[in-house]
């Protein structure tokens, strides 16, 4: 039993390997907080219930995507029976106006990176440019 | 599992070819990192000239797949039994040269995340799909009957019955993935190099010259560097299909050089006087394309005359010279040729860059890589068995 | 002459592959019929009629390139090799390279041609594409989802037209003044004219056309009698790109 030592010591250092997003989140004071999206004011209802939107909006924007690109169709009736354009830039973005406030903290919280600026352009990002 | 346990264990010369290898394969891999980031901006290809060097080496390599049923079917059909050492390799050039012209499509897609989209979204008019349907079979088809063939032989057994229809399917399979390469070619409307009928038979016909003109290659240098001998047998077999094929090959691109010129369409001739004049001062290829026409004349004399045919040193001068002239038609004038002058009439030049370059040396590397390591596992089978060492 | 077993059956069995190959090119060709029948209920067929002479009035504008380069966020790339181009001037014997005689085509011959996509009624580029990211709607449009396309260019190449761009760089750092209602492209995917397809939703005609002063395109539906376009073909001689090519390209030229 002469390898004891190393073998405790080796498995110490692993777990300590593994578990290191959580200590590195615990001394960084990140874990408790959300990532808390700065919601509209003025609009109280959108296209979905939020509790859909928070969960599954990514589905609901590839369905518009179809619809708009391949189907040839621009309205969506929402489940409230209230009509709606579809769009990204043209209809989420009037409400959610900034990116970067709404979009980019959940994602970046997640972790996740979505294509869709690659070509989809953020409105904010055009006045800044020419204003 | 596989046997890959015999891949890792190797003399010093070994070692130093794989790493290589490696070596080559890496820096390619960090010049497509590039090509990824930055866009195929960085290769020579333009507006006009959408497809170069890696489609090219695509439709060479698809050949080189498919020539495996030149030693296939002799042997199977045949019973060509000087073939039953050798066919194995056939195999192992079909598994990797597959491979590597997947590699190529993937370094020439603009969005290579999205390859999948071709399954989840099937269109059975492109023939894109069918290409992708057919490689994927031909790739399983040849990784199964390979590994049945030397599991068997490692075993000292015959190989079960269920294997033969298999090794059968293969044959006619071969063919299709060759004559749907050409058919992405030959079925355009407005690329007049291109739309001929002839177009499948003369990949074909070239396919089945440079395939086994490699693998006499190979088997001769296996036999320098291995204790493995196939004998002269195999190697004279294949010289006089190499012959053949050569001799169709060559037939082919003059009776469809007659069309073009007798005819004298514009169109038409235009693609071929870039490639062997130029076009508007722009002769990228003209050089390429002599000394490739100069090789097929000077090995088809040495083919066909069988005193030089016989002896195995001038036999691989010619295979050298059978293989780089069909390279150069093939993975650089067929397909480079149909996109100057453009549909419209304009002419631009192509010449690939460093980044391309070292991306397709890099898919060669791997093709090489896979190659070495299967001869490696095969010929340890084989050596053990000779050592009558049996495995249990 | 005696008639034996042997041959009696190869006479047979010819005559039955003869009939067997003419029913079946008969129905190829009531296929086509009917798939041109099924087409016909669609109320709209979308096309362009082009008067180069109008065009030439002034030979330096460019009002309808950038309109659309406006509209589409199009990209400027200086080197021809990466251009990306929807609607753009080709030398008469480059878009017309059938017509291109030494003395008839002297009117046009060396002078601009507006070109763009020729949203054929039976376009290689669809037939081709590996994951459907083109496709021809039904009012005629040769639509692209850009959001699929892999970027094969498989559809560059069977274009006969050149009217396809690939994207080689990430073309947003090349875009002038982004509007901010139409996508840009990503990086590696293929683009090209889309008979401005969102206007058209909106009721609005295409940008170029409303664009142009001299009023030298005009565009409208092919299904109605009624229609510009109609009249215009009725009333003038036109021509189209490579007609010989079966592609049925629906962009006009006023001759």
């Amino acid at each position: 039993m002469r390898d004891r030592g190393i073998i405790v010591g080796g498995l110490i250092l692993f777990l300590g390997l593994i578990t290191f997003p959580v200590w590195y989140n615990v001394t960084a004071g990140s874990t408790a907080k959300g990532p808390e999206p700065k919601r509209p004011e003025q609009e109280k209802t959108c296209v979905a219930p939020v509790g859909y939107m928070r969960t599954s909006h990514m589905d609901l924007l590839m369905d518009w995507r179809d619809e708009v690109v391949r189907r040839h169709n621009r309205k969506f009736t929402a489940y409230d029976g209230k009509s709606y354009t579809i769009g990204l830039t043209q209809t989420c973005m009037k409400c959610h106006t900034s990116k970067a406030d709404f979009c980019d903290r959940c994602h970046n919280y997640a972790g996740v990176a979505p294509t869709c600026w690659d070509c989809h352009i953020d409105p904010k990002l055009v006045q800044r440019s020419t204003g | 599992m596989f046997m890959f346990e015999k891949a890792v264990v190797g003399s010093r010369r070994y070692w130093t070819w794989i790493g290589a290898l490696f070596a080559i394969t890496f820096a390619g891999f960090l010049f497509y990192l590039r090509e990824h980031e930055v866009g195929l901006g960085i290769t020579g290809l333009s507006r006009d000239v959408v497809w170069g060097l890696y489609i090219a080496q695509f439709v060479f390599l698809v050949g080189v797949a498919a020539s495996a049923v030149m030693v296939l079917m002799p042997y199977y059909l045949h019973d060509w039994k000087a073939f039953g050492k050798i066919v194995i390799l056939g195999e192992f050039l079909a598994i990797s040269a597959v491979t590597m012209a997947g590699l190529s499509i993937l370094a020439n897609l603009g969005q290579p995340m999205r390859v999948l989209n071709v399954i989840l979204y099937p269109s059975p008019k492109s023939l894109i799909f069918w290409d992708l349907v057919v490689l994927i079979g031909y790739l399983l088809l040849n990784a199964l009957i390979t590994l049945v063939a030397l599991s068997a032989e490692r075993k000292d057994v015959a190989p079960p019955g269920w294997i033969t229809p298999v090794i059968l399917l293969s044959i006619p399979w071969a063919v299709s993935i060759h004559t749907v390469t050409a058919f992405l070619f030959s079925g355009l409307p407005g690329r007049s190099f291109w739309l001929t009928g002839l177009l499948a038979p003369r990949f074909l016909a070239s396919a089945f010259a440079s395939g086994p003109a490699l693998l006499i290659l190979l088997t001769l240098a296996i036999r320098r560097l291995t204790s493995f001998d196939p004998g002269r047998e195999p190697i004279q077999k294949l010289s006089l299909i190499v012959t053949y094929t050569m001799v169709i090959n060559v037939f082919f691109a003059m009776v469809e050089a007659f069309t073009v010129f007798y005819s004298q369409i514009p169109e038409h001739m235009a693609h071929y006087e870039f490639l062997f004049v130029g076009l508007e001062g722009h002769a990228p290829l003209a050089g390429w394309m002599w000394t490739s026409m100069i090789l097929a004349v000077i090995s088809l004399v040495l083919l066909i005359t069988p005193r030089y045919r016989n002896n195995e040193k001038i036999l691989a001068v010619a295979c050298v010279m059978v293989f780089l002239s069909l390279w150069i038609d093939k993975g650089l004038g067929v397909i480079v040729g149909g996109f100057v002058p453009s549909p419209l009439g304009h002419v631009t030049s192509y010449v690939p860059t460093l980044p391309e370059i070292a991306i397709t040396l890099a898919i060669w590397a791997v093709g090489f890589l896979m190659i070495t390591v299967f001869c490696k596992i095969a010929l340890t089978v084989r050596e053990e068995l000779a050592g009558s060492w049996l495995m249990q | 002459m005696s008639m034996d077993r042997r041959r009696f059956l190869g006479v047979a069995g010819l005559s039955a592959l003869a009939i067997a190959a003419q029913s079946s090119l008969a129905a190829l060709a009531r296929g086509r019929q009917g798939a041109g029948a099924a087409e016909a209920p669609a109320a709209t067929r979308w096309a362009m009629v082009i008067d180069p002479k109008q065009c030439l009035k002034d030979e330096g504008c460019t009002d309808c390139m950038a309109a659309c380069d406006k509209a589409h966020n199009v990209p400027h790339f200086p080197e021809s090799a990466h251009e990306v181009k929807w609607i753009w001037k080709e030398h008469f014997d480059k878009a017309f390279p059938e017509q291109g005689s030494l003395y008839t085509a002297e009117a046009f011959r060396d002078r601009p041609i507006l070109v763009l996509c020729n949203h054929c009624d039976n376009p290689p580029c669809v037939r081709v594409c590996p994951t459907k990211a083109t496709w021809k709607r039904e009012d005629g449009v040769v639509m692209m989802d850009w959001h699929r396309c892999i970027g094969c260019k498989y559809c560059i190449v069977s274009c006969p037209y050149g009217s396809r761009s690939f994207n080689f760089f990430d073309p947003r750092p090349r875009i002038k003044e982004l509007s901010p209602d139409f996508p840009t492209r990503t990086i590696g995917v293929v683009e090209k004219c889309n008979f401005c397809e969102e206007r058209l939703a909106k009721g609005q005609r295409p940008a170029c056309v409303e664009a142009c002063r001299e009023k030298a395109l005009v565009f409208g539906n092919l299904y109605d009698p009624a229609s510009e376009v109609r009249e215009l073909l009725r009333t003038r001689y036109t021509i189209r790109r490579k007609p010989e090519l079966g592609t049925n390209p629906e962009i006009y030229y006023l001759v």
